[in-house]
């Protein structure tokens, strides 16, 4: 039968069909962070369960942690305790950790890819809503809570009911200005935050294919912002030379066994999805989110959203959301003053990212009342802007030049946003209070924030 | 895990849409806490105080009849979002046994079993026919929460049937250990890895 690429995945883990349309998953990577890992090890052990696979686990602080230049683990005192933790839970097990200032260390779903932790075929597990991200690479990848995360140390292994699939085609050449991170926005505009509820999402097409890796991960990333536990993209060349020599990557000879089963993974031809939708990428400009919600969003040119004349059943949520953002309905969403800018988080923190976040930035210089980070998203993609000059780049533009975490993008470890502040932010949820309690978030690519930087105001990156 | 069977009683109406985790719980509260217990203060924190820490007599939360109230009626998307399990804990802390809603965050509805919640699906419809009726009679009004017999009972004796899962009722009715349960499938997971070492063996590190 022919078998979609979710499939193919999903049914060579299963070990055990439960009945009643449950299955018993076989997980071949668990990633840890600050937040979630370390408590989970901790319950596991209470429980009597040393991790059955220690080897197949890796660490990484990264969301209770400072990002202030030359920070220790002590800069933001509340995540100290929980790095000490981590670090004598993981040493305890023969658990990898990647740690502060190491080589390696950086956002959880920016370390997998890097590292080549992920890979094509496999499925992966963390205490974490955004590990669909992984799902670039062609890996299955679930976030999960901290209960599943203990069963999973346990038994390595989790109890899934098995989803419905929705394909996602994005056809036609990208046009100027429009990112990864715009064709993801416009999507979850297009059919709002709970069409992949209940589904794995695979995002095929031209426009898809033709994407460096970099951009697949920030696509995946946003799966979960329409409801999406995971999402996909098939494993292809691009993926394989991504992969080629990195650390945890097969050598020669594996190398070459495991890329003739990367070769057999994409879905088939005929293979049958529960749903498809298909974006015009002649269609799709540059986004910025106007409301509390990923599916808040509008092309940049475009007016504030008026609630009297949007769907009967999002009325009051449009209502409440343009109250929260302090907007006006129809006026112009361009020229909205702005006082904060973030560019980083495991949507954009990677070095295509900061690349683009650069070339905008480059020659020009932010607005006297913005203050603007780059948050580079791990330690290498630090190192490798640092050796091209990024960083000069972004400091003589009067950007903040940090150390690689989560930072601002959830405001776990006090880097928040003020009370009434607007930010753009390259992150992944505009959540009331996400970047802090009362802050006005307003999410874009890497291109439109430098942008915004520069301009002090929501501002057209196709205009500068 | 906490059992669940049954419960009776006062349903609060949060009728909004994309109720999210970081609503539910503010991320911080989870940095400073270190176990599943003591969350119930700040479980919806933004909507239920003010900036000066005062009760916002405007949340549902802060009217009388509906203080401690062991259920929740809401809108789509609940629990959407974060995959923080604290949530949860945080409901519970609440006093929360279940939440009504059309359908939720699919990490958050597996996260509500392994905690003794009960999610609740119906469709919107009836969700807010529920929250009129608990409306109508202030301080009367109760809802019945049968999972034995997969029925909600409005506070005028409306029986509305749900559907759920046969296995995770029967787990969430028996209050059985996701783990232990899974041990008894020790030989087989063995099984498994034994011959995907050989089959994909650049997996095993
Ligand atoms: S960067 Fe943001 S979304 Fe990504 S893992 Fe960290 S907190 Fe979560």
């Amino acid at each position: 039968m022919a078998k979609t690429l979710f499939d193919k995945i999903w049914d060579s883990h299963v070990i055990s069909d439960l009945g009643n349309g449950f299955v018993l998953l076989h997980i071949d990577r668990l990633l840890l962070h600050d937040l979630s890992g370390a408590r989970a090890l901790q319950e596991a052990v209470e429980k009597g369960y040393a991790p059955a696979q220690p080897r197949l686990v890796y660490g990484t602080p990264d969301h209770a942690i400072s990002t202030a230049p030359g920070r220790t683990e002590k800069t933001f005192p509340p995540g100290e305790p929980l790095i000490r933790n981590m670090r004598a839970a993981t040493a305890k097990y023969g658990i990898r950790l990647f740690d502060l200032g190491q080589d390696g260390n950086g956002i959880v779903h920016i370390i997998g890819p890097e590292l080549a932790l992920t890979l094509p075929g496999t499925t992966l597990i963390c205490g974490d809503s955004h590990t669909c991200t992984h799902g670039g690479m062609g890996a299955l990848a679930f976030g999960v809570g901290s209960s599943e995360l203990v069963h999973a140390l346990a038994t390595q292994t989790m109890v899934q009911r098995k989803p419905k699939r929705f394909r996602v085609h994005f056809e036609g050449t990208i046009p100027e200005g429009v990112t990864p991170k715009d064709m993801i926005l416009h999507l979850i505009g297009d059919v709002g935050t709970a069409a992949g509820t209940g589904h794995a999402v695979e995002y095929a097409g031209s426009a898809i294919r033709s994407l460096p890796v970099e951009g697949r991960l920030t696509i995946c990333n946003l799966s979960i912002e329409m409801g999406a536990r995971t999402g996909m993209v098939a494993p292809d060349h691009i993926t394989f030379d991504y992969l080629a020599g990195r650390d945890f990557a097969p050598k020669e000879a594996m190398w070459d066994k495991a890329v003739a089963h990367w070769r057999t993974l994409p879905s088939d031809p005929d293979a049958e999805f529960d749903r498809e939708h298909t974006i015009d990428m002649s269609k799709v400009a540059p986004q910025i989110t106007w409301g509390t919600s990923p599916e808040h969003v509008i092309a940049v040119d475009k007016p504030i959203p008026d609630p009297t004349t949007g769907p009967e059943d999002k009325r009051a949520a449009w209502t409440a959301a343009l109250h929260y953002q302090g907007l006006e309905p129809g006026k112009p969403i361009e020229g909205t003053k702005v006082d904060w800018v973030f560019i980083g988080s495991c949507t954009n923190s990677r070095i295509s990212d900061l690349r683009a976040a650069a070339a905008v930035a480059k020659g020009r210089h932010k607005a006297d009342h913005v203050t603007a980070w780059i948050v580079p998203g791990s330690e290498r993609v630090k190192r490798e802007a640092e050796a091209e000059g990024l960083d000069k780049v972004f400091r003589e533009a009067g950007f903040e030049w940090r150390e690689p975490g989560c930072s601002m993008c959830i405001a776990s470890n006090g880097e928040r946003v003020p009370p009434g502040q607007r930010s753009v932010s390259t992150s992944n949820r505009n959540f009331v209070g996400r970047q802090g309690p009362g802050a006005r978030t307003h999410l874009a690519s890497p291109a439109m924030a430098a942008a915004a930087a520069i301009k002090g105001a929501i501002a057209d990156v196709r205009k500068l | 895990m906490e059992k669940f069977t049954k419960v009776t009683g006062v349903a609060a109406p949060l009728m909004r849409q994309n109720v999210d985790t970081d609503l539910i719980i503010r991320i911080e509260r989870l940095v400073s806490n270190t176990g599943r217990k003591g969350l119930g203060p700040y479980c919806f924190e933004q909507i239920r105080f003010k900036p000066d820490g005062s009760e916002n007599p405007d949340c549902v939360f802060n009217q009388a009849p509906y203080r401690d109230s062991p259920i929740i009626l809401s809108a789509e998307n609940f629990g959407c979002g974060s995959s923080r399990e604290g949530a949860v804990w945080a409901l519970a802390g609440m006093g929360v046994k279940a939440v009504i809603a059309p359908y939720y965050g699919d990490i958050f509805y597996n996260n509500c079993f392994q905690n003794g919640l009960l999610p609740v699906m119906l469709p919107i419809a009836d969700v807010e026919q529920l929250a009129d009726e608990m409306r109508a009679s202030p301080g009367n009004a109760r809802i019945t929460v049968d999972l034995e017999n997969c029925q909600v009972v409005s506070p005028t004796g409306r029986v509305i049937p749900f559907k759920i899962d046969a296995r995770r009722q029967h787990a969430l009715l028996a209050g059985l250990d996701d783990i232990a349960q899974t041990m008894s499938h020790k030989d087989e997971i063995a099984a498994w890895q034994a011959s995907d070492k050989t089959g994909r063996p650049w997996v095993w590190l």
